[in-house]
């Protein structure tokens, strides 16, 4: 049913066996909400631990803004262990032996689904800005397809950090009757104007390079990596909190004993962010970083209730856990709490817990035990209600 | 989940809730009480508790616990969403007792609070004779860092249910042993002999 595709990456367009893939929407089209249709697309997945008889032990994980679907084993270009290999595996918190677990690279990304590097049929060229703009709502409405496809009628969880975490609300919201909890970590129910602000900076910041190429830079032989690094190094900043890269850096230098008078990257901290930009053009598509910004910008659950987030919620039987993390910024505990009491609103059943940490937004990728231990409390409750 | 035996203010209320009720904790600690009518009543059962280590405590073990608030957080639920609201040596820890109590009522159909009976004989011997303000067992803090700042008799707790025109359906008076205050003496005089009272309000 799935097979591996190749794809290139990086300035140097490297390419890579991604994959898993499997084709969706073969029959009827997908239809967007912008409007326009898409068929016999791909999407990218991978899979730990076995799907039961019953069908019930399915835990569809939602990755961030630039995360993929590889949560476990190596990753195929960076090279490093999945990004939740800490809590998924045999005997952990996701336990493999009793889960069926499900990643998918989203709709727009550039890990073997669908998205603006592929090639657009109408002209033979990769799709670039032609790619249709896509929403949270068309990433969850593509997913279904292939839980679909899997035969799978009802999810014991969807579990999302971040973007994902939009992507944990929308499917409950959108499809209740298939999911029994969602898990929305670090995560809002709508970007803040703070929030689409960095994303702009980000998305300007790789349209202003001119090796971008109004989105043409395949067919061009051009890449906009330094388009790209400097997006990654604001973005970057907004994931970490001011303690802990007080704490990390503080004012320390790098590999030399004074400062140069020069622009070289004296500082710990500037050589940081630059390796991080660095590392990120060698496996980002810049035009899915465009796309997928703008899904999130447009996400607003809020705007979509007729301004009352709790309507979203009304009669729904999903059990929700909703973790915050004390030093996040970029999705405070205030924007958690927003959709704990829309939910409280609905009489919905709802956990919610606020980490301490100082590790600011990315504090959900890292080990936090208090946060494993909250997240692997409620799924082994979930596993309790449906006998798994 | 592992059932210890539960506090005797505690037990009292499970013992007053009846099977598959819908009830809202509110300070809900560790959860015990919200564990052991889920295990035994099947009760629906969510909490609010103020400290990110209970919480914790109560997600571990798969009850719908939210950390928030009770002054700050009971107004986002809709009118008699529960059977039954539920504190237990908690309303005096609030800011607003009162507002909190009437919260309580507008969310569920029915109450039950329990509260530290400031008025129990020890208590008034120890401000009395010792001049000091009381600790004991249950109120083990000293004045400057107890967080319980509402204190009140049972007496006082009544003339307020009345004031806001509640009417107290049940009266359980506890001995510092947990049990029932029973002699007669006692229980003409609960508000003197009674160190814990749990009221069932509607």
């Amino acid at each position: 049913m799935s097979k591996k595709v190749k794809a290139i990456f990086g300035p140097e367009y490297k390419e890579y066996e991604v994959g898993d893939i499997v084709n969706l929407a073969k029959k009827e089209p997908l239809v967007l909400d912008c409007g326009k249709e898409i068929s016999n697309f791909p999407i990218a997945y991978q899979t730990a631990g076995k799907l039961n008889k019953k069908k019930n032990n399915t835990i569809l994980l939602c990755h961030g803004l630039t995360g993929d679907q590889y949560f476990t084993g190596r990753h195929p270009i960076t090279g490093k262990k999945g990004w939740w290999e800490d809590i998924v595996g045999k005997g952990k918190i996701l336990d493999t032996d009793k889960f069926f677990i499900i990643c998918m690279n989203v709709l727009g990304g550039c890990m073997g689904s669908y998205g603006p590097k592929d090639i657009n049929p109408e002209t033979g060229k990769p799709f670039g800005l032609d790619f249709p703009v896509i929403t949270i709502g068309d990433m969850v409405r593509s997913q279904k397809l292939l839980i679909e496809h899997l035969g799978i009628k009802k999810i014991a969880g969807v579990i999302g950090g971040s973007m994902g975490g939009m992507l944990a609300l929308e499917w409950a919201v959108s499809f209740p009757e298939m999911v029994h909890s969602s898990t929305v970590i670090a995560s809002a129910s709508r970007h803040t104007a703070q929030n689409i602000a960095f994303h702009e900076i980000g998305r300007q910041t790789i349209m202003a390079d001119p090796n971008w190429c109004e989105g043409k830079y395949i067919e061009q032989k051009k890449y906009p990596a330094a388009g790209l690094s400097v997006a990654r190094m604001t973005a970057h900043v907004t994931y970490l909190s001011e303690h802990g890269l007080q704490r990390k850096f503080d004012r320390g230098l790098q590999d030399r004993d004074a400062v140069t008078y020069g622009f070289d990257a004296d500082f710990q901290v500037e050589s940081y962010l630059r390796y991080q930009g660095r590392s990120f053009v060698n496996r980002f598509d810049p035009n899915s970083y465009l796309y997928i910004t703008r899904a999130m910008d447009y996400f607003d659950l809020v705007e979509a209730h007729d301004g009352v987030l709790s309507r979203a919620f009304k009669d729904i039987s999903t059990k929700f856990c909703i973790i915050s993390f004390s030093s996040d910024w970029l999705f405070p505990t205030s924007e958690a709490k927003h959709i704990v009491h829309a939910l409280s609103a609905s009489a919905a059943k709802v956990s919610f817990v606020e980490v301490e940490t100082d590790k600011g937004h990315d504090a959900f990728l890292l080990d936090e035990p208090e946060f494993f231990a909250t997240l692997g409390g409620f799924i082994k409750g979930v596993s309790k209600e449906l006998g798994i | 989940m592992e059932q210890e035996n539960l506090r005797a203010d505690l037990q009292q209320i499970a013992d007053i809730i009846e099977k598959e009720s819908h009830i809202m904790e509110i300070g809900c600690g560790e959860g015990a009480l919200l564990a052991y009518l889920s295990e035994r009543k099947n009760v629906d059962g969510r909490g609010i508790e103020i400290s990110q280590s209970g919480v914790s405590k109560c997600v571990k073990n798969g009850l719908s616990v939210i950390q928030g608030d009770a002054d700050e957080d009971l107004q986002y639920y809709p009118e008699k969403c529960f059977d039954y609201a539920v504190s237990s040596q908690v309303i005096q820890a609030t800011k607003h007792p009162k507002d909190v109590i009437q919260q309580m009522m507008r969310i569920a159909n029915k109450c039950i609070i329990s509260i530290p009976n400031f008025g129990y004989w020890y208590n008034r011997y120890y401000l009395t004779f010792k001049g000091l303000m009381p600790v004991s067992k249950t109120l083990s803090y000293q004045w400057y860092d107890t967080p319980n700042i509402h204190f009140s008799t049972a007496k006082d707790f009544e003339i307020l249910c009345d004031e806001l025109g509640y009417k107290i359906e049940k009266k359980i008076y506890l001995q510092p042993s947990g049990e029932i205050v029973s002699s007669p003496w006692a229980t003409a005089f609960p508000n003197f002999f009674s160190e814990k009272c749990v009221f069932l309000i509607s």
